[in-house]
């Protein structure tokens, strides 16, 4: 015991002489909050729209002014021809180009139906889905226009119709920050922790003062704790500024309790250190350590479910987020911070990550030689 | 003072052999640069092995598509005809029905316990209503937590039931239709790989380039051996440039790998030219390289500059860079504050040229910025390089 404090002793007074780590645990995760959820927003406000018009009649006019005036689409670009159409999105000038061939209007008054190509720029999946989706219904709404105009409905109804209504719960006002907050304090802290953890065995080795450390009669596994817990609590700190410019910035105010946030990132910091300490272990300088660090950071933010959906990931990655800690805290997160989650309905997320901790730290401890 | 014309040769040779034995000594800087990467023999497996794994794991991994979400059923009515959309439903690609619940309350706690993205209402006597009084309702429920999830499911799920609606109206005619014919243009597909390979392979080129860089001269100091290079006749730009070109030529292997496993593993094209392709590749390098150089000059220790490279340039690149997020839908200070983001102005050439096959007319401009930033950045690099130890 005595000798985890003169340990913990060392490493505090490390860390305090050190105003590069304390501005990267305290600092950055502040600024870096109050930048980065207002660009993290995947609404599709504005699809730029091109139209080629063949036909030039009143209802090719009304279909335009009527996608024009949707709101979601900008009209950047009027082409005489497909071809050029083409260009403007080759120029990103146009996501969707909408064509109305020549005889539109004669087709659709004498024959009752009109064709309309829509090309969509589907480099990117979530702008072409949605254009596409939107100009569809656009379309749907013009149908029905033109059938109230032409057309005298019977005074019931005759078609069998399925009325849906939708509702969204938890976050009615779709807000994109209420979402995203609480997801990027989470990557915040990945970052942190694992990058100042990789660091810190093998910054010993480099510079040589581990064989201090391996000629002294401490334990390996006192070692290693007694590395973890100054992370562990810096780790706790920028959670507690985290939570704090949520709530004064973003007026996010967890439904659930704020124990349990705790709590559960508690036992996510153990496993998160671990995973450092053990790159630290393997690593023979910094700038291995480092490398490596940055591949499971990657890993575990880009597969943790906040910046694309774990559903729709296949099999195999499925598998990876199940050892990824950083998943189950963003998962937890939301339901806490938004749905209001109590313990039982997280004690699945909680085990899981208590195992990883236990998983990643024994292995650190056992790969922890004190002979080079 | 006029020399004569023997001197003259003389003084234009010792010129000349001057020149050589510069050249000479810069060749050995090089040469000594590259022995450094090539004796850490784990560090460079590191470099060449990370860039292939991250392509493939996450070419494959990540998609915009939302797809096979898991849906829970609340049927009151319990009949043939709410059967059939159920089994539509999970039919579709888009969804899977996980659970079936049979309360009001169910549903908060389905939703609570992670897993529930949509809840799917049936009013009771839904069959009965529909064909007795042509009209029965339906309510989705959506888990709004993550709202372009929710948005998106409720969509399918509506089209899916619309499209059971029209199924059952095949008989009465509707007039006046307009029918869309919808072209998905260079992704018929919809494959998230060709939006994520050329922003993921932008993205950990400039952060694998930068962090291997930003080491390579604040190592030197950190190690004492600074100043026995200070001493040396070589010239700072010399200097830099030998530490910069192994580090370049290092990322062009990282490039050819990763382009090699796109396009065969991953099997996204490269439509346009190759050789434009891989010159514009050695640009950004360059650029990253460069910016690696200038953060190496300003600091004093290997810890914080792979802390200014790593953490000051992933979550920028990240969310800015334009692959993850889009730029337009952003406030318009950031949307500025990306201009500055040098992987953004890669990633456009990369889907330009790669993706959209087009030629260096297009991609001009991003590239003149590209250039404009590399040259930037080693002139600050150049005029904060020491030639005195502090």
């Amino acid at each position: 015991m005595n000798q985890l404090l003169f340990l913990l002793e060392k490493e505090f007074r490390q860390v305090f002489r050190n105003p590069a780590i304390l501005r990267s645990v305290l600092v950055m995760p502040f600024i870096q909050l109050l930048i980065f959820p207002f660009a993290a927003n995947f609404e599709v406000k504005n699809v730029l729209l091109s139209i080629v018009d063949h036909d030039h009649s009143s209802y090719s006019q009304k279909f335009i002014s009527k996608i024009t005036s949707s709101g979601y689409f900008i009209l950047t670009d009027y082409s005489p021809s497909y071809q050029k159409a083409i260009t403007a999105i080759e120029r990103d000038k146009a996501d969707l180009i909408v064509e109305i061939p020549q005889g539109f209007e004669k087709n659709l008054v004498r024959e009752n139906k009109g064709t309309m190509l829509l090309a969509v720029n589907a480099v990117n999946g979530t702008k072409a889905n949605l254009g596409g989706a939107y100009a569809a219904n656009i379309i749907r709404d013009f149908n029905t226009e033109i059938q109230m105009q032409w057309m005298t409905f019977p005074a019931f109804n005759a078609i069998p119709t399925i009325e849906i209504t939708s509702s969204n719960w938890y976050n009615p006002t779709m807000n994109y920050k209420d979402f995203m907050v609480p997801g990027i304090l989470v990557t915040l802290l990945t970052m942190i922790g694992t990058f100042l953890s990789s660091l810190n065995i093998v910054q010993e080795k480099e510079i040589g003062t581990i064989e201090q450390i391996n000629v002294s009669p401490i334990h390996k596994s006192i070692f290693i704790i007694g590395k973890l817990i100054p992370f562990w609590i810096m780790g706790l700190a920028t959670l507690t500024i985290g939570l704090l410019v949520s709530r004064l910035f973003y007026q996010i105010i967890p439904i659930g309790n704020i124990g349990l946030i705790y709590l559960f990132a508690m036992v996510f910091l153990v496993a998160l250190l671990g995973v450092g300490l053990l790159v630290s272990t393997y690593a023979e300088t910094q700038t291995q350590a480092t490398f490596v660090g940055f591949f499971i950071m990657m890993l575990f933010m880009l597969l943790g479910g906040l910046y694309t959906s774990i559903d729709s990931m296949p099999e195999w990655a499925k598998w990876i987020t199940k050892v990824n800690p950083v998943a189950y805290f963003i998962e937890v997160m939301r339901m806490i911070v938004l749905k209001g989650s109590g313990f039982t309905d997280i004690k699945y997320h909680l085990l899981s990550v208590l195992g990883l901790a236990v998983f990643f730290n024994s292995w650190a401890i056992l790969n922890y030689r004190k002979r080079s | 003072m006029v020399f004569s014309e023997e001197k003259r040769t003389e003084i234009r040779s010792a010129h000349v052999t001057n020149k050589i034995l510069k050249m000479k000594q810069f060749i050995i800087f090089v040469q000594k640069e590259f022995y450094h990467i090539f004796r850490d023999r784990k560090s460079l497996l590191i470099i060449i092995m990370m860039p292939i794994v991250q392509i493939i794991l996450f070419g494959f991994a990540l998609t915009n598509e939302i797809k096979d979400s898991n849906i829970a059923i609340f049927d009151n009515s319990k009949d043939i005809t709410t059967a059939k959309i159920i089994q539509r439903l999970d039919a579709s690609r888009y969804f899977n029905v996980a659970k079936i619940i049979h309360t009001q309350e169910e549903i908060e706690t389905v939703f609570k316990t992670g897993k529930i993205r949509l809840v799917v209402v049936f009013q009771p006597e839904f069959e009965k209503d529909l064909l007795h009084g042509n009209h029965a309702a339906v309510q989705l429920i959506a888990d709004a937590t993550d709202p372009n999830t929710a948005t998106t499911v409720t969509n399918y799920a509506t089209s899916i039931i619309r499209d059971y609606q029209s199924d059952l109206n095949v008989l009465v005619q509707t007039p006046y239709l307009v029918t869309p014919q919808l072209h998905m243009l260079y992704n018929p597909q919809l494959k998230g790989a060709y939006n994520f390979v050329p922003g993921v392979m932008a993205m950990i080129l400039i952060l694998i380039s930068a962090m291997m860089t930003s080491v390579a001269i604040v190592r030197e100091k950190e190690i004492n051996t600074m100043e026995v290079l200070l001493v040396s006749p070589l010239k700072p730009l010399l200097f830099i440039l030998s530490k910069a070109i192994p580090y370049i030529f290092l990322s062009l292997v990282n490039v050819s790998t990763i382009l090699m496993v796109s396009v065969t593993l991953l099997e996204v094209p490269i439509n346009g030219s190759l050789l434009l392709l891989m010159a514009e590749a050695l640009l950004f390098i360059a650029t990253a390289v460069s910016l690696g150089l200038m953060i190496s000059n300003i600091t004093a220790s290997q810890q914080t500059a792979l802390m200014i490279s790593l953490m000051g340039l992933l979550l920028p690149t990240l969310l800015l860079g334009g692959f993850m997020f889009p730029i337009e839908s952003m406030p318009k200070p950031l949307q500025i504050a990306s201009n500055l983001v040098p992987s953004k102005w890669f990633f456009i050439i990369v889907k330009d040229v790669m993706i959209k096959g087009l030629g260096f007319k297009t991609v001009w401009k991003e590239t003149l910025i590209l250039f404009g930033m590399t040259l930037f950045f080693l002139s600050i690099s150049l005029s904060k390089f020491k030639t005195r130890l502090a």
